[in-house]
């Protein structure tokens, strides 16, 4: 349900401004994904914080999706960046926008966490790493963004932020209400992924428990000799 | 011969008396995954004592040294050793306990004596190089003792690992089946150090079964995680542990 | 302190007896210089191009040293040794993140006047001694990052593939920091503004990620 409502939100308003040209459309999409994707990558950090102090898999599974999610959700914020570049100078790619290219770096980064998650064995090894990564990259995402704003504003003039600094009020309020659509977008992409993912785990605990139970019974579980040392 | 430097007094003092537990486990699970490596067990092993651990491949003979080692947490239980709880008090722990496994665990380019003063610092262990002189000679390493461990034979290196397991005098020795890779001249310049007559607390995991009942106060027969052997050494025979191996001679 | 000194001396022990490491990165970096000389076309180098030709060859180089960080440890079971010593295991961290430290240095004392003497054609000495500073910091981030995300690789399964990918894009504001304040003592002529800012941004990234390395260690270590 949530998710629909997220869906009829983003269509709803995006026609609203059908008089505003087709690059400043292509704006509410773009800019809601990519601040509901960076959040996202680092709340996905403080859930690796949380899969560290607590040891509950069921963090790990949630940075997980949450990464999944935002790195989805990155393809999105590239493709839409192209598109806009493209309408607005003529190029599919252009270097003068930091944010962009900040975003570049840190999806590049994100990405290696699959390969990572994928080249380790050991079940309890790899979520504590993932949650690492997390940890680490979600630390990273402020500090690239500092450093390449800093190195870009020396040639380049911001577009971004004059776009977004004088927005008159009902452009602001359709990107209001595009990035709270996004925002619901993703909550409810994360939250669909996560059920599926918590039955399954679910399942399987279970599913243990149940062997565990199942063993004494077995004929190949007998005790051969048992004689309890005596308490001191 | 060198001089075996004096026992550290301090220590001395903290050392438990036979009538005490040295090691105690209860209800210990480790998993690996979805499965469980080891699962429900519980052992003691009193001071001074040497409990010998039988299994078929994959039955967490491994994985419980590992634990007493501290390199390993358990999933759920309780792992007591010298009277600390681990995980929480590992780094009490770990001044105490020695562990010799199948990897010496020497760095090749280094030479035998190197290594051993490299552990030592790691320990600091007093009169370093005393000690580290007393143990080449035990077990009669001495004369290659500064060349690279890289050139040594399997066997060597073994020896070398034994006086890096005891170099910091630890009151409970953990062995990964110890006589594995070393001749019987070896083994018995080895016997002093690690086996009964060392008068330390020892969990023996070997696959000789005769040699390990003959050695052992106690036994722990695990397969598939699980406990089913645990009765002191005289009370067995040797046809019981190989039922543990699935062999019905 | 005593097991950082500990570890850290028998590394560069192992290293000075080896000569693994250092060796072969000075040798990749000289021969990169040679190979953006042809790739270039360019017999002199000043400002901005300079500054990036020597940060990306320095970083790639680096690499080199990075990914044999922990490889003893792993392959000759000295990662049991240590974590079973009565240490902190942080000082695992801060005795490789040291050595490499070290072999960044080393690297750099070989580096740069092949560079000076390829590429610089005035001007490098004066230059030398803000150079000094960029380079400690940036070192000093490499160090931290590079040993940390050595730690990680070494217990994957493609560890030589893994490590540079996962590097790069976290070192980016490194190299942005690096070369933004070198850009400047390499101009011709030379300027000395704005090189501070960057300096800040440097010392910025080595706080934040040699605390965060710090602060994770002990995770990453237990099993």
């Amino acid at each position: 349900m949530l998710l629909t409502t997220a869906i009829a939100l983003v269509f709803f308003y995006a026609p609203n401004d059908a008089d505003q040209g087709f690059v400043q459309k292509i704006f509410y999409v773009h800019v809601p994904l990519a601040i509901v994707a960076l959040i996202g990558f680092v709340a996905a950090g403080v859930m690796g914080v949380m899969h560290l102090r607590t040891r509950d898999d069921r963090w790990d599974q949630r940075s997980y999706v949450a990464i999944h999610m935002g790195v989805i959700f990155g393809v999105g914020v590239l493709a839409t960046g192209a598109i806009w570049a493209r309408a607005s100078w003529g190029k599919w790619w252009v270097w003068d926008e930091p944010t962009l290219v900040s975003f570049l770096i840190v999806f590049l980064l994100y990405v290696t966490y699959y390969p990572l998650r994928y080249s380790i064995e050991d079940p309890q090894r790899r979520a504590r790493y993932a949650s690492v990564f997390a940890i680490t990259a979600g630390a990273f995402v402020p500090i690239n963004f500092i450093a390449v704003r800093l190195a870009e504003s020396l040639v380049h003039p911001r577009v971004l932020n004059q776009t977004a600094g004088d927005m008159p009020g009902e452009m602001r309020l359709t990107f209001l209400v595009a990035l709270a659509g996004m925002a619901l977008l993703y909550i409810a992409l994360v939250k669909l992924e996560l059920t599926s993912k918590h039955a399954r785990y679910e399942l399987r605990r279970l599913r243990r428990l149940l062997e565990e139970e199942d063993r004494p019974s077995g004929a190949a579980a007998q005790p051969i000799a048992t004689v309890p040392a005596k308490p001191n | 011969m060198a001089v075996e430097p004096a026992t550290d007094p301090a220590r001395d003092a903290e050392r438990l008396s036979p009538a005490e537990d040295a090691i105690t486990l209860a209800g210990v699970v480790r998993r690996y995954g979805e499965r469980a490596a080891l699962h429900n067990v519980s052992l003691r092993v009193r001071a001074g004592t040497t409990l010998a651990v039988f299994g078929p491949n994959g039955a967490g003979k491994t994985t419980l040294l590992r634990m007493l080692a501290t390199l390993l947490v358990p999933h759920e239980g309780e792992v007591t050793v010298l009277g600390h709880r681990l995980p929480r008090d590992a780094h009490l722990v770990r001044p105490r306990i020695g562990l010799l496994a199948h990897d010496p665990l020497l760095y090749h380019d280094l030479s035998a004596r190197e290594n051993l003063r490299f552990y030592a610092r790691l320990y600091d262990v007093p009169e370093a190089d005393a000690r580290i002189a007393h143990l080449l000679e035990t077990t009669g390493m001495t004369a290659r003792a500064d060349e690279p461990v890289r050139n040594l034979s399997r066997g060597m290196a073994q020896r070398i690992g034994i006086c890096r397991a005891v170099l910091h005098r630890p009151e409970v020795v953990l062995l990964d089946e110890p006589r594995a890779h070393l001749d019987p001249e070896a083994a018995a310049m080895a016997e002093p150090l690690i086996g009964a007559a060392a008068g330390v607390t020892r969990v023996l995991v070997t696959h000789e079964i005769e040699h390990g009942l003959t050695e052992a106060d106690r036994v722990l027969g695990l397969r598939d995680g699980a406990v089913l052997i645990d009765a002191p050494a005289a009370q067995l025979d040797a046809s019981q542990v190989r039922r543990l191996y699935g062999v019905t001679a | 302190m005593r097991a950082i000194a500990a570890i850290a001396r028998k590394d560069l022990l192992v290293e000075l007896r080896t000569k693994e490491s250092v060796p072969a990165m000075a040798l990749f970096a000289v021969t990169t210089f040679v190979i953006f000389h042809f790739g270039l076309d360019r017999d002199r180098l000043e400002g901005e191009l300079a500054a990036g030709v020597l940060w990306v060859t320095l970083l790639f180089a680096a690499i080199l040293g990075i990914n044999r960080l922990f490889v003893a440890e792993r392959e000759q079971g000295g990662f049991d040794g240590i974590l079973m010593a009565p240490i902190e295991r942080t000082s695992l961290l801060l005795a490789k993140a040291g050595a490499l430290l070290v072999y960044l240095v080393a690297l750099e004392l070989i580096a740069l006047p092949v560079f000076a003497l390829f590429f610089i054609e005035e001007g490098f000495w004066e230059a030398v001694p803000r150079l000094a500073a960029v380079i400690l910091l940036a070192d000093l981030g490499l160090a931290f990052v590079g040993a940390m995300l050595a730690s990680i690789a070494v217990h994957t399964r493609a560890r030589d593939l893994l490590l540079p990918i996962l590097l790069l894009p976290l070192t980016v504001p490194v190299v942005i920091g690096a070369a933004a304040a070198t850009k400047p003592l390499l101009s011709v002529p030379l300027e000395t503004s704005g090189v501070g800012k960057w300096l800040a941004v440097l010392a910025l990234y080595d706080l934040v990620f040699g605390l965060l390395a710090y602060a994770v260690f002990d995770f990453l270590m237990e099993d």
